[in-house]
């Protein structure tokens, strides 16, 4: 049984190792993100949020969705603390 | 619970200190939009002062000022500022948490957008405050009541 999960973990690390062949280059200017989404973030933040502050406008407008998460994983943390070591959880 | 200290230079000291750190978090959440800074940045800033005002004086004297039960409705308000704004949106024919379409009496979307990115730093430094003192309290107040079984 020991040996089917090393097969099984051996095969999925060479299933991602194999895929990772095809993502691009750290910091290659020619991939996707490169072209499309980060220059638009850059020539557009003042004009469509009326931010200065790239990396405000892109974390709480354009990302905003995903700071709801992170709010909502500190809040889990902070009740899960209360309900695990207070015995008198308001 | 954390005892009180008896010690006038650590109460003096933090006694002047706590204003300057929370009038510097505010900065910091409202600032966010020209400097460094932030929602999570300036709540973590005014739950420390809030920490250092429970380590300074004892959990009990502070009780009147942060208990955890209003700790508890804060954090829920944060986050439920933060999910409503994105409600409203939803309300008035936008996409969820997009700001331009918020009800605001100002005459350009993009300062409409600039005011809900405002709006969600606040709730989220509300949260991220509340959330801090809570688990520093749930932490600080767990090895007495084990020892007392």
């Amino acid at each position: 049984m020991k040996i089917f999960q090393l097969l099984i973990v051996l095969l999925t690390g060479g299933l991602l190792i194999y895929g990772m062949e095809d993502l691009p280059g750290w910091g290659d200017p020619s991939s996707p993100p490169s072209i499309h989404v980060s220059p638009r973030y850059i020539e557009k933040t003042v004009e469509e949020t009326g931010t200065p502050n790239m990396v405000t406008s892109v974390l709480a407008d354009y990302r905003s969705y995903d700071t709801l998460g992170e709010a909502t994983v500190i809040f889990t943390a902070g009740v899960a603390c209360l309900l695990l070591l207070r015995k008198d959880a308001p | 619970m954390i005892v009180q200290y008896e010690n006038i230079i650590i109460k003096t000291i933090s006694r002047i200190l706590i204003p300057f750190i929370q009038i510097y978090a505010l900065y910091v959440i409202m600032h966010g939009h020209y400097s460094p800074g932030g929602g999570f940045q300036g709540g973590v800033i005014l739950g420390a002062s809030f920490i250092l005002l429970v380590l300074a004086f004892g959990a009990e004297a502070s009780q009147k000022r942060i208990s955890l039960k209003k700790l508890t409705v804060l954090a829920s308000l944060g986050l439920l500022i933060f999910s409503g704004i994105g409600l409203v949106a939803l309300l008035m024919g936008g996409n969820y948490l997009d700001y331009g379409k918020l009800p605001l009496p100002l005459e350009s979307i993009p300062k409409i957008r600039a005011m809900g990115i405002l709006g969600i730093e606040i709730g989220v430094g509300i949260g991220v405050m509340a959330i801090m003192i809570t688990i520093f309290l749930a932490i600080a107040s767990y090895e007495t009541e084990g020892k007392n079984d």
